[in-house]
Order: structure tokens, then C-alpha cells, then sequence
């Protein structure tokens, strides 16, 4: 004999960019579809929804994850901050300044992710994370530099079919106050 | 996607003893895999039991300088510790090979293991495949197998796994830890996948409704020099076509130990035992490196459309054989 | 109340002077709604349904199970979907009927649309979708395409089919050096990041759709032909659009969501997800293309023999054009260009990204490095010593080419003068270097627009009109027209774009989007200035005059009208591992007087990040086994990611188009063009070989090696 079925939907409390919403959900409701669905928050973007584009990142506690490969209702106690949380009121954040002086983006729909991104980024940077693009991983062997090259490895899970690249890793490299090693 | 129901395990025994109530249960790690062959209707479970609270996040001493890694450690954490990246530099740098940093923060080091082949015919739920549908057949070998398997196929599935990670581990000699309804137990990675055959639906010797609750690194001085290269059809952010994780030890121009993976040419992390044992004992050079290779690679029976693989992984162990020699002589 | 406004005191305008996006922080904030994000009461979500077989008929739609999961409300398909009107001529001709969805039972290719699930949740729907029993009776299908196929024939698309003039065949006999190849390029696909969405909405007899396009009047007046509706019954509104390439114009989620609404008298929204993006959306034909090159010794060019073949669905002829650059770009005594379609059990491949230059530069710039090669010429030096005086087959003259200019700059700012043109002889650790450069070219033109130019009563004006920014900046592009028309500042002009309402426009499409507007604008501004020199008060209500360019570009003189530029590429290549990395890249280009010098760069940036994208990564596969995509995804699909991308330096020479009342050509297209032979030629210039099928991937690399090197 199977086991009894189990609820299909739960009530859960979502925090996102600080502020607590509770919603009954379907469990199949990824973060994703929460928030652009029931929440009305559509910065966070659905580019593919298989976690293959980068659109849809947001932070989850803080670190970049893809919102569309995260059930909302797993993601209940979690902090959340999608690119509606990022700005002070209205003095943008200092990623979000350096993508539109620098013209970090053409279509703007990878964008939300692009800067949610470089905002982990940068953060990942400063806490001494290695990448890809890092010769040596050892930790004697200190944390790299942000050059161009660690940008680009560090944001290659964000693509942007413009073909922003070029301008949108300067954004991150004078957000990152890296202009001189990203050159 | 069918409705399901969602528990969040608060321990290890109650994560197992819920697997073990309904067949049609699967535990949800980071979920990096799994919603998305929910998504595309691969996946089908009544239920998932999420892990990601349960206390198998650390990263703790074990033996004398080996390493005890929980399941449920992202893939980042793995990356970014400093006794990782010190001890088993070439499985930090796996990890940061695969997939991209949102991925690596969501992907547990459970899950990584168990991820599914990205074979295009098992992952499109209206085409045949024998991994996905037992007797439907496997159309890559007629078809699309361009990004196949050359190492340890059978006639009924050439699908190779998509793990990074794992391919480090498959060199350090990994032991996967796990719990079921009836007590843990403990796999070496060497016996963790079990061969293709014609059970290619068959990919673990996990007992039913096992969870994988760490893995476990032994000491390895060999390690501290090893380094791990991935070719790819993109720069980043791409599964491999081939990879080589490789670890060496040189004294006088000679091989002491040698360390050898492949990734993307088998159902699993491929070790290169022939390839070691050609090589111990052997001079550190780009010769012994080729034949050690070749040792390895006399058995692989490419497909029409992946036999570059063939080449590409005897030239990618020689690149980093030699790499590894001309670090040791600096 | 106020008054006119007057010439500014300095003639110093704002066209040509860098301006960030006017929607710029709503971009960056995430405030920019697209297309599934405007919010409707009592919206219901569709989910497509696609057939699993290449080729033959629905026999069955058995839709009770789907009916009776929870939430599904309606299930259309072929048996029980409105009937629309499929045989009118829209704007840009003939349509492809994939649009036309559910009209007959017929299976023309994998992935054609045969039901439409419309539930209450996108999860209700999705799942009812997946379980959606559809029975068929399937037929072998045929979709191997190859230049060698019996039953390829010619076709006149937008270009003639053939061009020809002069004997080949005694010119080739005649030369003294002749290159004589094949190159290929595969299916590729436009992958805007945005997947297509519309929400349709009936009131009374009107029809209401959110959408994502690249042009809402085009779309507007083809929903109106499918649904028997006075263009004045349908509007489409289409404010932000994440990136459309070719690949936005009436596709079937239009068509679904329109219909289910009518259906159920509700609001119907309808996304596609990213595997039926690659389906439903059009692609870029894969290309064979023989090229045969005769010159004399100096390499002046005797002979340009440029056959390319493409393949089309069973439904729908589209032609790849890519014998344009050679109709463009060089001249010769023999000069014979052809195109011709393969019929298959495909989907129907559309524009994409300059079509037909794109592939077809990457043949023809490939085989003049050869010739260059075998003639021991420089590369850049062949070209300017073929140059030609007028259009090599029109004989029209050119509206401004400085193609010349192009390369002289690009070398100087590359350091192509220190080049060694052996091949195979750099080297940096593991990798081999190489440089390569290219010529681009790409048909510019003006498109009939109108446009509405409102001087408001505050002081400031608001320009309306159809046009559609689709990543372009033709937002911002047109605030900074309007403003100079007006003599004001761009702060005091409003653009409003994507509302078919504001009436009929060119679309953003054939890099013409841009130069059509402005010549709509600027004849607008002109009429209001007027306007208001006269009328002096402004009323609350504002003044508003409208443009019509229709007359203004028919009465255009007929001349050769393209855009130009000099691609220059540097590659690493490690041979043992078959990698390819592009270390740099410079374009110069000459197209036309550049509005805003900040977007134009990203634009044409993204063309050549394209190019390295083409050239290395992008090919969409199809299994001969089921006669459906491979890896049908963005994992399975490469674009090229930021680690690709290397700094990249786009820039331009002074040029105009003397016709134009602004100056503008064109740049959204002439930015790939080019840029994927400069990296083939790159990767011989690196190794010593020729890669002559697209994408140049690691095992095509590693079975290629290096060559007498």
C-alpha cells in the first residue's frame, strides 16, 4: 500500500528585499514564478528557466542563486533580495550606477541578473574566493587580483545576447573599484 | 510538472525514514537538476524530501590529513576552503570548472554526485533512451553522440557523466558516506556508479532510499601538487567534452605516484588506473606521459562523430602530466 | 501657457554626443516591465503543445484527462480552434503560416504547434500540457540538407536569385590564380534573452495584446488580416523588449493567446519556454556556399563566382541571401552570385542578425584571405586593390562607401603593418597566435513611417511613435533627433515608442529602424516648428502635428546604400586541445552619421561579439534519427558567455548618407558581418589552416592541427 498523498500546496512567509510576504503556494512555484507571479516583483527576469542563463539570480542569504531553480517553498526563512532591494531609496547601487553610465546592457533584460550577479561578485572577491580564472588556488598563494579575466570567469554565468560583455565587465570593474586591473 | 508533496527534513534518520515510506520520493539538495528535469517531465516524484537543513554541512578534519566532507556542502564552500584548496587543490579547482557561481552556491556535494547525464535524448522527455525509459532504445549512436562516451559504453547507453567534481574525487580515491532506513554504510567512488551494461537506468550502487551524508577524502601528500583542466565548447559556464584531473609525485626525473581522472568520455568519472600503473616508476617525461595515455585509452571504442575524444584526452594528459613535472622541477 | 521655443543659442547639437538610455535606470532598477509582466485581473495562462513528430498528421487530440486536471479551462487544437484567415499579403509579404496556428491537422515539422493548454496557474497549464494526449500518424521525414541536393532551386527573395554577367568559366581558365572552395554554416538561432510572450484581451470587438515584437503596427495589421479585424480594432502595445534579432514579429503566441481569449472571454497570456523559443521562432538557415575566385597575379580579381544554398520548411520559402556581400563589395569581368532552397521537414527559418551578409561574408571574406594568401598579397591590400568605382552589379553609384578608410584606420589602430604574414610562427606558451581581418557590408535603407510630435503646453514635447527598442537605443537615438529638430534640449522631449496607436512605422529590423524614425521625426519637428512660429500660444491640450515619410522615401534616388566596415581579429589557438580564444577585436566602421556615439558602440560591440559567437560556438544540432533539435536549450545551444568575450574596440569613420535628412545608415546589423571570417582567417593565421565550417569547435580544431608548421 502507497502512503497517504501529501498536501500539494503550503502557506509559507517569504522575506524578500525585507519585507515579509505569506502566500499559499503550489509547491511546483519556483522563487521565480512567486515572485513575478505573486508578488509582482518582475525585475528578477525568466530568461530559459533551467538555470542555463542567469537571468532570473537573485541573493539568497546573501549568495547569487538562479530563482528558477529554487522552490519557492524551500526558500521559506531564507533572505531574499531581488534587483527591486538592491537601490537606497533613490540613490542606486554603486553596480546599478556604473551598468547605466557605462552602458552596461542593451535590451535590459539580463540586466537584473547581470547586477545581481556582480553584486555577489564582488562580494565573493573580497572574501577571498578563487574562480576558474585563478592560476593558483592555493591559499598561500593569495587572493587574486580582479582583472578582466576574473571578471569575466566570475560573471560567465549571465549571458547577455546583446552582447553587452565588453561594457557590462567595466561596470563591474568600477563598481568593484578595479578600473586599473580590469583593463 | 505533477503536484507533489514537499517536507523538509529537520534530521538524517526522518530525511531516510520518509524515502523509505514512498517509492516516488526523491530528496531535493540544491535542486539544481532535479527541478529542472521536473521542468522538462524526466522527473516525475510524488514527494521531495529537502535536505538542505539537515547538519551535513561541514567540512571537518579526517585521519591524518585527509578531509570529511557533508553532503549538503554547496559546491562553493567545497571550492572556497582553505584545506581544500591546500590539500586537494585540483578538486577546487573542478568544482570552479563547473557550472557558474549561482549554481555552485545553490549545488550540494550529494548532489553533484548524483546529477543526471545532459545527454540531449535523456533529458527530452518525447525522445527514446534507455536511461530514461528501460528498452526505448538509444538513438545517439545512431544519432547525435558528438559529446558521448568512448570509455566503458555499452550498446545500450553512451550517455558519459556531467560531474566535475566527481572527477577530482574519482583521482583522490573519494568514499561516499550515506544513511538508510536500516543503518549507513560506505562506497568507495571506484564502486560508487556501477557499469553501464544493459542497466544504464541502473547509475549508483546507493540501496534504495539511501542519502549520501558526506564524502570522504583520504590522506593524499600527492595531491598537494595536482591540477585539474577542462576543455570545453565555451570559454565558461559549459559541460565538458573532456578533463583531466592528475596528481604526480617526481623524484629524480622519475614517477613515486601519479593520480589520473577523466571526465566526459564515461558514465562516470573515469579513473585511469592503466594509465598510473603505466606511469609509476616510469621518467617524468612528455613520452612516458603519451604512452601512460594511450595505456589508458587502448580501450576506448569511439563513435564516428566523438573520436576526437580520443585525442583530445591523451593531448589534455600529456599538457598536464607535463605541467605538473615542470612544477615539481621549479 | 508659454511660448514657442526658439533656435539655441549655440549650434552645438545633440546629435553625435554620448547620452546614457532614457530608460536606463528603469533597466537597472528592474522597473521596466516586458511583456508577461504587465499585470491583467483575471488573467488565465496558455502553454503550448508541440508535436513530437517531424512529419505527418494529427489523428487524435484526446484532451478529457488534460480537462480534467485542476485549474485546466479549454484545450484548442486543430478540431475545435477559430478559423483564421491565412491567404493575405502582410507588410513584409507572404507570412509564415506557423503563426497560423491550429488550422488543419497537418504535421509539417518537430515542434509545430498542434494544441493550446489555458489553465488558471503557468503550473496547472504546464502539466497539462506534458500529459496532453496527442496521437499521430507519423511519415518518414527528410532533413538532410546539403548543397548536393538534386531538388535545389532558385528563388528570388528580397534579392534576385541569380545575378550573373561575363563567362566564369574562360575567366577562371584565363587566371592566374584561383581559389575555388566550400565553406559551411550551421543552423543557428537568435536567442533573445526575452522569450516570446503576448497577453490578448477582447473588449466588445476589439482586441488588446501585450507583446514583445519589433514592430506593433507590423504586428497589429497581421493579427488584424488573421482575425478579419479592421486594423483600428486591434492594438498592440510592446514598451520593452528583451532582444529580438529578426526573431519578434507574429509567431504563434499571438495568435494562441488571441484566440483562447476569445474563447474564454478572458484575458490569455502565453509564453514560450525556451525549448519552443527554439521551435517556433524562425532561425538562420544553415548555409553551403562555393565560392571560385580568378585573379591575375596582382590579384585584381577576373572571376567572382558566389553560389550559396539554404533550406527552407515545406510551408514556407525563405532565402538566405548570402550572395550580397558579392554583389556589394567587389567587382570582376565574369561576377556570377546565385541562391537557391532545399524543402525540408523543418521548421521555417526567418531573419536573423544581418541574414544573408552574416554567413555570407564569413564564405566570401574567407576565400579572399585565400586568394590573398595564394597571391601573396596582403589582405588588406587585395581589397583596396579591388575596390569597386560602382555597385558591382547594379553599376548604381554608392551613397558613400569609405570602405578604404576603414581598413587604413583599422590597421593603423591594430598594428597591422607589423604583421608576419607566415602563418603558424607565433607563440605564447601553450597557445598559437594569429590576426585576421575582414570586410563587412550591409544594406541600409528608410522604411514609410509616420510619426505624432506634440509641443505640450509645460514647454516640453512628446514624440509618439510606433517604433519599437529593442536593445537599439532607438529611444534615447530619438530623443536626441527630436531635440535637435526642435532646437530644445533632449530633457525636454519624451519619446514614447511600441503602441501601435501612434500608428503605422517601420519596424526595428534591416537596420533601418533608427533612420526611418528620425526621417519621421525630423519632418514632424519641421511641421511643428512651423506651426508654432505661427501660432505663438501653446493651448492646454498642446499642439500636435503628424509626419508621413511615405512620399519623401519613394521619392528616393536609386543608389547603392550600405553601411561598411574593417573587421580585425586576434586569436590564441591551442592546438592540442583544439581551444580557440579571441584575445581582441577592433571594428571600424563607416555608416553613416552616429546619433549617440555611447549606444552605437554597444551596438556595434554586440555585432561583433556575435561574430566571435558564430564563429566559435553557435550550432543549433538536429538528430536525423527523430528529425528534432538536439539540445534544444541554452546549455545545448552555446552563445558566447563573458569569458569569451575579450576587449572588443568599436569605432567609425566620418560618413553620411547625403539623402538622409539626419545622415543616418545604419549599425545594427553591419557589426557581425565579417567579424567570423576575420576570426577563421585568424585561426589560419594562428596555425596554418582553414577552417571553412562554422563553428570552429575544439574537435574540428584538434582533427585539423597545424599544418606545415
Amino acid at each position: 500500500m502507497g502512503p497517504a498523498p501529501a498536501p500539494t500546496h503550503s502557506a509559507i512567509t517569504l522575506q524578500v528585499n525585507g519585507e515579509k510576504y505569506t502566500l499559499s503556494v503550489d509547491h511546483r512555484t519556483t522563487l521565480l514564478d512567486a515572485l513575478r507571479e505573486r508578488l509582482d516583483l518582475t525585475g528578477t527576469k525568466k530568461g530559459c528557466d533551467q538555470g542555463q542563463c542567469g537571468a532570473c539570480t537573485v541573493l539568497l542569504d546573501g549568495r547569487r542563486a538562479v530563482s528558477c531553480l529554487q522552490l519557492a517553498v524551500a526558500a521559506e526563512g531564507r533572505e531574499i533580495t531581488t534587483i527591486e532591494g538592491l537601490a537606497d531609496g533613490e540613490r542606486l547601487h554603486p553596480v546599478q550606477q556604473a551598468f547605466l553610465d557605462l552602458d552596461g546592457y542593451q535590451c535590459g533584460y539580463c540586466t537584473p541578473g547581470q547586477i545581481c550577479s556582480a553584486v555577489a561578485v564582488i562580494e565573493e572577491h573580497a572574501a577571498g574566493w578563487p574562480s576558474a580564472a585563478t592560476d593558483d588556488v592555493r591559499p598561500e598563494a593569495g587572493v587574486p587580483e580582479l582583472t578582466a579575466e576574473e571578471i569575466r570567469e566570475r560573471m560567465s554565468g549571465n549571458l547577455c545576447r546583446c552582447g553587452a560583455y565588453v561594457s557590462i565587465v567595466q561596470a563591474v570593474a568600477r563598481a568593484a573599484g578595479a578600473e586599473e586591473a580590469a583593463v | 510538472m505533477r503536484e507533489f508533496g514537499y517536507h523538509r527534513a529537520a534530521d538524517v534518520s526522518g530525511a531516510v525514514a520518509l524515502l523509505a515510506a514512498d517509492p516516488d520520493a526523491r530528496f531535493l539538495g540544491g535542486g539544481t537538476n532535479l527541478v529542472d528535469l521536473m521542468k522538462t517531465g524526466v522527473e516525475r516524484p510524488a514527494r521531495l524530501v529537502d535536505v538542505r537543513d539537515l547538519p551535513l554541512d561541514r567540512i571537518e578534519p579526517a585521519g591524518d590529513g585527509g578531509l570529511r566532507i557533508g553532503a549538503t556542502v554547496t559546491n562553493s564552500e567545497l571550492a572556497a576552503h582553505p584545506e581544500v584548496r591546500r590539500r586537494y587543490p585540483a578538486l577546487a579547482q573542478a568544482v570552479l570548472a563547473g557550472a557558474s557561481g549561482q549554481l555552485r552556491n545553490m549545488a550540494t556535494v550529494g548532489g553533484n554526485l548524483l546529477q543526471r547525464t545532459r545527454c540531449g535524448y535523456f533529458t527530452d522527455a518525447s525522445k527514446p533512451c534507455n536511461k530514461r525509459v528501460p528498452g526505448s532504445g538509444c538513438p545517439a549512436i545512431e544519432g547525435v553522440h558528438h559529446n558521448h562516451a568512448v570509455l566503458g559504453a555499452s550498446a545500450h547507453c553512451v550517455a558519459v557523466h556531467p560531474s566535475d567534481m566527481g572527477v577530482a574525487l574519482a583521482a583522490f580515491d573519494a568514499v561516499v558516506s550515506y544513511e538508510t532506513a536500516d543503518g549507513p554504510g560506505a562506497l568507495p567512488l571506484a564502486d560508487f556508479y556501477l557499469p553501464v551494461g544493459d542497466t544504464p537506468h541502473r547509475e549508483t550502487a546507493l540501496p534504495p532510499g539511501a542519502l549520501i551524508t558526506g564524502v570522504t577524502l583520504p590522506p593524499a601528500p600527492v595531491a598537494a601538487r595536482s591540477r585539474y583542466r577542462k576543455v570545453r565548447e565555451r570559454a565558461s559556464y559549459a559541460f565538458a567534452i573532456g578533463s583531466v584531473a592528475a596528481a604526480l609525485d617526481v623524484a629524480d626525473g622519475v614517477v613515486r605516484e601519479v593520480r589520473l581522472a577523466f571526465g566526459a568520455v564515461a558514465s562516470r568519472p573515469w579513473r585511469a588506473r592503466a594509465a598510473e600503473r603505466a606511469l609509476t616508476g616510469a621518467p617524468a617525461d612528455a613520452d612516458a606521459f603519451a604512452a601512460a595515455a594511450d595505456a589508458e585509452l587502448s580501450a576506448a571504442r569511439p563513435l564516428p562523430d566523438n573520436a576526437y575524444k580520443v585525442t583530445l584526452m591523451r593531448n589534455l594528459t600529456v599538457a598536464v602530466l607535463t605541467e605538473l613535472a615542470e612544477e615539481a622541477a621549479r | 501657457m508659454t511660448t514657442a521655443p526658439t533656435r539655441p543659442a549655440a549650434a552645438q547639437g545633440s546629435v553625435g554626443t554620448a547620452h546614457t538610455r532614457v530608460e536606463g535606470r528603469d533597466k537597472v532598477t528592474g522597473a521596466a516591465r516586458y511583456a508577461a509582466e504587465i499585470p491583467f485581473t483575471g488573467l488565465a495562462h496558455g502553454w503550448l503543445v508541440l508535436s513530437t513528430v517531424a512529419r505527418g498528421r494529427i489523428r487524435a487530440v484526446d484532451a478529457d484527462a488534460a480537462l480534467a486536471l485542476p485549474g485546466v479551462l479549454a484545450v484548442l487544437h486543430h478540431g475545435n480552434a477559430p478559423r483564421l484567415v491565412t491567404d493575405y499579403v502582410g507588410m513584409l509579404g507572404v507570412p509564415d503560416p506557423t503563426a497560423a496556428v491550429f488550422q488543419h491537422d497537418r504535421v509539417p515539422h518537430a515542434g509545430w504547434p498542434v494544441a493550446l493548454v489555458v489553465a488558471e496557474t503557468p503550473e496547472q497549464a504546464r502539466e497539462a500540457a506534458d500529459t496532453l494526449a496527442v496521437r499521430y500518424d507519423e511519415e518518414p521525414h527528410d532533413i538532410a540538407f546539403s548543397a548536393a541536393r538534386p531538388d535545389a532551386y532558385p528563388v528570388d527573395g528580397y534579392t534576385p536569385a541569380v545575378t550573373e554577367k561575363g563567362d566564369v568559366e574562360a575567366g577562371l581558365a584565363a587566371s592566374a590564380v584561383v581559389v575555388d572552395e566550400e565553406y559551411t554554416t550551421p543552423e543557428e538561432h537568435h536567442s533573445a534573452m526575452e522569450p516570446h510572450a503576448a497577453t490578448a484581451r477582447w473588449d466588445g470587438g476589439r482586441l488588446e495584446v501585450v507583446d514583445s515584437n519589433q514592430g506593433s503596427t507590423w504586428v497589429q495589421s497581421e493579427l488584424a488580416a488573421m482575425f478579419a479585424l479592421d486594423p483600428s480594432a486591434v492594438r498592440v502595445v510592446s514598451e520593452h523588449v528583451g532582444g529580438g534579432f529578426g526573431s519578434k514579429g507574429v509567431r504563434a503566441q499571438q495568435v494562441a493567446a488571441a484566440m483562447a481569449a476569445s474563447v474564454l472571454g478572458r484575458p490569455v497570456r502565453v509564453v514560450l519556454t525556451r525549448r519552443q523559443v527554439f521551435s517556433l521562432t524562425g532561425y538562420r538557415s544553415p548555409t553551403a556556399q562555393r565560392i571560385r575566385l580568378g585573379a591575375d597575379a596582382g590579384g585584381r580579381l577576373r572571376v567572382l563566382e558566389h553560389r550559396s544554398w539554404n533550406q527552407t520548411s515545406t510551408v514556407y520559402e525563405f532565402v538566405e541571401s548570402s550572395a550580397g556581400p558579392a554583389r556589394v563589395l567587389y567587382d570582376a569581368e565574369a561576377h556570377r552570385t546565385s541562391q537557391e532552397v532545399v524543402r525540408l521537414d523543418v521548421p521555417s527559418p526567418t531573419w536573423m542578425r544581418a541574414p544573408g551578409e552574416a554567413p555570407g561574408s564569413f564564405a566570401l571574406e574567407s576565400a579572399f584571405d585565400e586568394l590573398a594568401e595564394k597571391c601573396g598579397i596582403d589582405p588588406i591590400e587585395l581589397r583596396l586593390r579591388n575596390e569597386p568605382e560602382t555597385g558591382p552589379v547594379s553599376g548604381l553609384p554608392f551613397a558613400g562607401r569609405n570602405l578604404a578608410a576603414c581598413f587604413r584606420e583599422g590597421a593603423r589602430r591594430f598594428g597591422w603593418a607589423e604583421r608576419d604574414p607566415r602563418p603558424g610562427v607565433r607563440r605564447d606558451g601553450r597557445w598559437l597566435l594569429g590576426t585576421g581581418t575582414a570586410a563587412a557590408s550591409f544594406p541600409v535603407g528608410a522604411g514609410a513611417s509616420t510619426a505624432a510630435l506634440t509641443a505640450e503646453a509645460d514647454g516640453t514635447f512628446t514624440v509618439r511613435i510606433a517604433a519599437a527598442d529593442i536593445g537599439t537605443g532607438a529611444r534615447t537615438a530619438l530623443t536626441l533627433v527630436a531635440a535637435d529638430a526642435l532646437g530644445t534640449a533632449p530633457e525636454r522631449v519624451r519619446v514614447r515608442v511600441g503602441d501601435s496607436a501612434f500608428g503605422s512605422a517601420w519596424i526595428a529590423g534591416g537596420s533601418m529602424g533608427t533612420r526611418s524614425w528620425s526621417w519621421a521625426v525630423t519632418e514632424a519637428a519641421r511641421e511643428l516648428r512651423e506651426r508654432l512660429a505661427l501660432s505663438g500660444e501653446i493651448p492646454p491640450e498642446g499642439i500636435t502635428v503628424r509626419s508621413d515619410t511615405t512620399e519623401a522615401i519613394g521619392a528616393l534616388a536609386r543608389k547603392e546604400r550600405h553601411s561598411f566596415g574593417a573587421q580585425f581579429a586576434e586569436v590564441a589557438v591551442d592546438v592540442a586541445t583544439g581551444e580557440v580564444r579571441v584575445r581582441r577585436m577592433l571594428g571600424i566602421f563607416a555608416a553613416g552619421r552616429i546619433v549617440n556615439p555611447l549606444t552605437a558602440r554597444s551596438q556595434l560591440i554586440g555585432g561583433m561579439t556575435w561574430g566571435i559567437s558564430m564563429a566559435l560556438h553557435e550550432e543549433a544540432v538536429r538528430d536525423r534519427v527523430t528529425g528534432a533539435h538536439y539540445g534544444a536549450d541554452l546549455a545545448g545551444y552555446h552563445v558566447a558567455t563573458h569569458a569569451d568575450v575579450p576587449r572588443i574596440e568599436a569605432d567609425w569613420v566620418d560618413d553620411t548618407d547625403p539623402d538622409d535628412p539626419v545622415g543616418i545608415k545604419g549599425i545594427g546589423e553591419v557589426g557581425i558581418v565579417g567579424a567570423a571570417a576575420a576570426i577563421a582567417n585568424a585561426v589560419w593565421h594562428a596555425t596554418g589552416v582553414r577552417h571553412r565550417a562554422l563553428p570552429i569547435r575544439p574537435d574540428r580544431v584538434l582533427t585539423g592541427g597545424t599544418a606545415g608548421v
